[in-house]
């Protein structure tokens, strides 16, 4: 960009500035390497233009504050959350929000000390590793107990929030947590509610959706379907999400992973014949339907759903 | 002091230029960083050249990546003793090196009255010099 004093009557390329920061890039590897999502999706191309058009406005010198970026991602268990906020790191980075662009991701027990005093330095050294970069708090209803009135994380709650006013350009602190809990969470807490501009809800995935995801995941361990071994995971996920304790990609993955112990399994037991690379990469339909799920409909109590 | 134009204490690095700017600090913390130093802030209100130790300003700051957070610290060690010393260290913790690798000044008090030379007679009409600061007259914390 020029660095010459713009007027009135100047045009800016938004185009050309689109193209200088790579966004697209991100983008679409957001598009390819997420399934699904279409809310989250789009809140992140939204404020990818807000970020743009203000660099624009910034050559006119029209100021605005730099917008507040804290999010709240609520959802399911296993929808995605993690992988979307490491992403975020990384878009703020490129659009220049961030400085750093690394993810610190933290939990109850990074912030709050077991006793008093030990709260607010814990606190402050966090929010002080997570500068220039986005902070995320998995799980943050567990800052907030309301059956215990000396619990510490109400200070560090406090740390927070100020931080989160006053250093909007060092850091972006993203909470994660459930749905109805985060709920909570902002009724006792409406000050944290209103300093994050976005609340952003991670949809459950549908059974195409998981499946898409399934095939994914293989794909980057490099395993495949047989067709047969596709038509049998497309039967297992209706089937294991009306059982309990579903967490959306991630008992897909838990699915997968012992889908590969049997297939390993099975390739043992047939020692003797001889082994092509095809062979080493495909899951078949019989290590699918060896799941419990189908031949009882129900898992044990650990969750393993292999037939002993 | 006696051989210094400023009349200022000089400790440390830059301590002969003018005051280090908010953003001239950020580049030599973003140097410190890139090399993968521990950063600390400290403060004292004693100027002898030998006094090394000075306080604390909470922990060293360890696994940084941004100096914001450290400029931070700086800042609230400003407010909190604004009359006072700061200094800001470098720490190198490579094997073979384990020590201070930058240490410069940051804050330092308004009016700053310098040291005097002391001589005392030691035996066979012998001089003994030593300096001593003006301003340790008055005990801590009521010195500048």
């Amino acid at each position: 960009m020029s660095a010459q004093p713009t007027s009135d009557e100047t045009t800016v390329d938004l185009e050309a500035e689109f193209q200088a920061s790579n966004i697209q890039e991100v983008l679409d590897k957001l598009d390819r390497e997420l399934i699904g999502l279409k809310p989250v999706k789009t809140r992140i191309r939204e404020i990818a233009a807000l970020l743009l058009v203000d660099r624009l406005r910034k050559q006119f010198d029209l100021t605005s504050e730099t917008p507040s970026l804290h999010m709240c991602f609520t959802g399911n268990p296993g929808t995605g959350k993690t992988t979307v906020a490491l992403r975020m790191a990384e878009i703020l980075k490129r659009l220049g929000y961030v400085r750093e662009g690394h993810l610190v991701s933290v939990t109850r027990d990074d912030l709050v000390g077991q006793y008093i005093g030990h709260t607010a330095p814990k606190t402050k050294e966090v929010v002080k590793k997570a500068m220039g970069g986005v902070l995320f708090i998995d799980e943050a209803y567990y800052l907030y107990k309301p059956e215990n009135e000396r619990d510490y994380g109400q200070e560090s709650i406090e740390i927070l929030l100020q931080v989160m006013e006053n250093n909007r350009d060092d850091l972006v602190v993203i909470l994660a947590g459930y749905q109805n809990r985060m709920n909570q969470f902002f009724q006792s807490n409406p000050g944290m509610r209103s300093r994050i501009a976005h609340h952003v809800d991670f949809p459950d995935y549908g059974t195409d959706e998981l499946l898409a995801i399934a095939k994914l995941m293989l794909a980057t361990q490099n395993y495949r379907f047989s067709s047969e071994a596709e038509a049998a995971f497309a039967e297992y996920i209706p089937l294991r999400m009306k059982l309990g304790h579903f967490a959306n990609a991630r008992s897909v993955r838990n699915a997968l992973d012992r889908a590969r112990l049997r297939q390993a399994n099975r390739l043992f037991g047939s020692r003797n014949k001889s082994l092509k690379k095809i062979d080493l990469m495909t899951l078949e339909a019989e290590d699918i339907r060896a799941s419990r799920v189908f031949k009882e409909g129900a898992l044990d109590l650990d969750g393993d759903e292999t037939v002993k | 002091m006696m051989t210094n134009p400023n009349g200022i204490v000089t400790q440390g690095q830059f301590s002969f230029l003018p005051p280090l700017t908010d953003e001239q600090i950020t580049k030599q913390l973003k140097y410190a960083l890139s090399k993968g130093w521990a950063t600390s802030v400290e403060y004292t209100d004693d100027p002898h050249p030998r006094n090394t130790y000075w306080e604390m300003f909470g922990p060293p700051m360890f696994d940084l990546k941004d100096p914001a957070g450290i400029l931070m610290e700086i800042n609230n060690c400003r407010k909190t003793f604004p009359n006072h010393y700061i200094r800001v260290m470098a720490f190198s913790s490579v094997r073979g090196v384990e020590s201070p690798t930058m240490s410069y000044i940051v804050n330092r008090p308004k009016n700053e009255p310098g040291f005097g030379l002391v001589r005392q007679e030691a035996d066979g009409r012998n001089i003994r010099y030593t300096i001593h600061s003006y301003a340790t007259d008055k005990p801590e914390g009521e010195r500048y």
